[in-house]
């Protein structure tokens, strides 16, 4: 978490050159990303808020290497990773990039310290550093006495604070969420907000895409999306008041 | 993903869906569950008939009169059109032949026994004393046959253990006098119960010496001569001496059959194998329905788990780790199938040796490995593409779908 805050100065933790990105649906052909170039310092805490359809949520899948751009280049912590293979992106995407879904996305038939686990297996950890390390997790994010509980037996504020454990637990330098607090109540979704808030303080970059201009304003530098272009891009210490 | 991970990951997918689990393991265990009983009971068959022909002695030939040839229409063919009866006098000679231990004439016929007031339809066979050797009988009362001249008509009866039973109930056989036909006879012996040979029971049989027999149905010929080589090897050698004396007895014409029990044996061990193999094989087309049906079950899965693909694809998972995991699944279900359906299968052949006693249903050893083989391979076969399918899933869209 901390390393990347020091040494970039030449290259930020991430950069974008030029994205564009295509659906074809039958005969139309929808441009989800125009041009895109961005620069997200490590440690950032960015919002990208616009209408549905704007293009936000690609810009994310981009971000976290779930989909190809049709054109540009993204480099992440100066490395290239549009060229790289299915496999070698799903590592960075192991490694390197922490999700966080307005669904939860649990695994309905684990338990909590399962599905927190869950990185960390598929990354091939023994058993029992894994342990060890969702305990951690657990008591970190308030879920000791969930831990042997499934998702359904959660209330949905636990159910976001396992999804965001099993984000974190493979300390991550970018963490993208996906209308994070989209499925919870009020208060519930400002807890939520706290804690990722908290992982943005102690160093991972934070990209929140969402509706809420609530949420969104909190960001220290906001994006504003419009037909798969960046629209607006702001700096809190930018504004005015 | 460690193997053993990935072992726990697909245990938990399959027990978290108890009744298609359950469905999937009973349809694969059905079809190993058939092809042990059936090739059990194919097996047990062969080895019941095997059997059968093992009591008649191992080192037996069997002297048939007439012959059955493939030829060509000689001149001959119609000069002798009839073959000449076996007799008492060519069992002598077969008896002097050095590569022969024992030789049992027998004349066979039917006719009505009579003993203390009741009466009843019998089948009379004629022999000689080395019979109950070569058949392997055994006596209860008293002694059997004599041993003397094949060509002697002694007034003697030995009684199967049925006969015995009906004619004197509970009283002692041995010394009393029978009409057998229009003769009549002293009861010398009585045989042990339950002589079994060829499905032909001897303890509904009454048995007198060979003449007698041939005095009771004013005949000269023979049914058949059982003749036992001294040992197993040496029957090809005594099959040939039997032919070159008999034909030798016949003026040069060689117009009776030798068999051995090999011969016999044989024929009926290849019908029965190819019997079981066949049913093995009709047995194992359900494992193949069974392999397309864990096919569609693991289909099913990968379209019910696509959220859970792509979040595990998100969460770094590599393309092999997917394939594994779906795979394993699907073998875990074919095991699970298979192991069963042995269980099943051997408790069927249990049920099957406790119906029929007589039947030694055991299933072989190569119809249990390729029926196990067969499921665990038609499982992994068939779970490879629907594994090669969620591996192949795009995060995006899989991650989209609730």
């Amino acid at each position: 978490m901390q390393h990347s805050r020091d040494v970039r100065t030449a290259m930020a933790q991430i950069e974008l050159d030029g994205i564009n990105r295509i659906f074809r649906l039958g005969d139309s052909e929808v441009h989800a990303l125009r041009d895109v170039s961005l620069r997200i310092e490590a440690g950032d805490y960015v919002s990208v808020m616009g209408p549905s359809g704007s293009g936000k949520s690609t810009l994310l899948n981009l971000l976290g290497l779930l989909d190809r751009p049709d054109g540009g280049n993204y480099h992440l912590e100066g490395r290239d990773v549009t060229t790289l293979s299915a496999d070698e992106q799903a590592a960075v995407r192991s490694a390197r990039i922490g999700f966080v879904f307005q669904s939860f996305h649990l695994v309905p038939r684990l338990t909590a310290a399962e599905n927190i686990g869950l990185p960390l297996m598929l990354a091939g950890l023994a058993a029992t550093e894994r342990s060890a390390r969702i305990a951690q997790a657990l008591r970190a994010f308030g879920l000791e006495g969930r831990a042997h509980h499934r998702p359904e037996e959660l209330s949905g504020g636990q159910r976001q604070r396992v999804a965001i454990a099993r984000a974190t637990i493979m300390r991550p330098a970018v963490l993208l969420a996906d209308e994070p607090t989209g499925n919870l109540d009020r208060s519930t979704g400002h807890e939520v907000t706290a804690l990722l808030e908290a992982l943005n303080t102690a160093g991972t970059t934070l990209i929140v895409v969402t509706h809420d201009p609530a949420m969104g304003e909190r960001a220290h530098r906001w994006l504003r999306m419009e037909d798969g272009a960046i629209a607006q891009d702001l700096r809190r210490h930018e504004l005015p008041a | 993903m460690s193997p053993t991970d990935t072992l726990r990951f697909a245990t938990r997918a399959a027990t978290a869906y108890p009744l298609r689990t359950a469905l999937m393991t009973l349809a694969m265990s059905i079809g190993v569950a058939a092809v042990v009983v059936l090739t059990a009971l194919g097996d047990g068959a062969r080895r019941y008939v095997v059997g059968e022909f093992a009591a008649l002695g191992a080192q037996l030939l069997i002297v048939l009169p007439g012959r059955t040839e493939t030829g060509g229409v000689n001149p001959g063919s119609f000069v002798t059109s009839t073959p000449r009866e076996l007799t008492n006098a060519d069992a002598a000679a077969l008896l002097r032949l050095p590569l022969v231990q024992r030789v049992a004439p027998i004349t066979v016929g039917n006719t009505e026994v009579a003993a203390a007031g009741r009466l009843r339809e019998v089948m009379v066979v004629g022999t000689s004393t080395d019979f109950l050797e070569l058949r392997g009988m055994r006596m209860a009362h008293g002694s059997f046959l004599p041993r003397e001249d094949f060509e002697r008509a002694s007034a003697l009866a030995v009684l199967g253990d049925a006969i015995r039973a009906e004619l004197f109930g509970h009283e002692p056989a041995v010394g009393r006098m029978i009409r057998v036909g229009d003769t009549r006879l002293r009861v010398i012996g009585t045989l042990a119960p339950g002589g079994q040979g060829l499905g032909m029971t001897t303890d509904e049989l009454v048995l007198v010496p060979v003449a007698t027999a041939q005095a009771m149905f004013n005949t000269n010929g023979l049914f058949r001569i059982l003749v036992e080589t001294t040992r197993r090897d040496a029957l090809p050698a005594a099959q040939r001496q039997l032919e070159e004396l008999l034909r030798a007895r016949r003026d040069g014409e060689l117009d009776v059959t030798v068999i051995t029990q090999d011969a016999v044996l044989g024929t009926f061990d290849r019908i029965l194998g190819a019997l079981t193999l066949g049913v093995a094989g009709i047995a194992a087309i359900s494992l193949a329905v069974a392999g397309i049906l864990v096919m569609n079950v693991m289909l099913v899965a990968v379209t019910q788990r696509t959220a859970e693909i792509g979040l595990l694809k998100a969460l770094g998972a590599s393309t092999a780790s997917i394939r594994a995991a779906f795979l394993t699944e699907a073998a875990l279900l074919s095991v699970a199938g298979a192991l069963t359906g042995f269980a099943l299968g051997h408790l069927g052949a249990w049920g099957v040796r406790l119906t029929w006693p007589m039947l030694p249903a055991w299933p072989p050893d190569w119809a249990v490995i390729a029926a196990l083989g067969t499921a665990l391979g038609t499982g992994i076969a068939f779970g490879v593409l629907p594994a090669r399918r969620a591996a192949a899933l795009d995060p995006v869209q899989a991650l989209a779908r609730r």
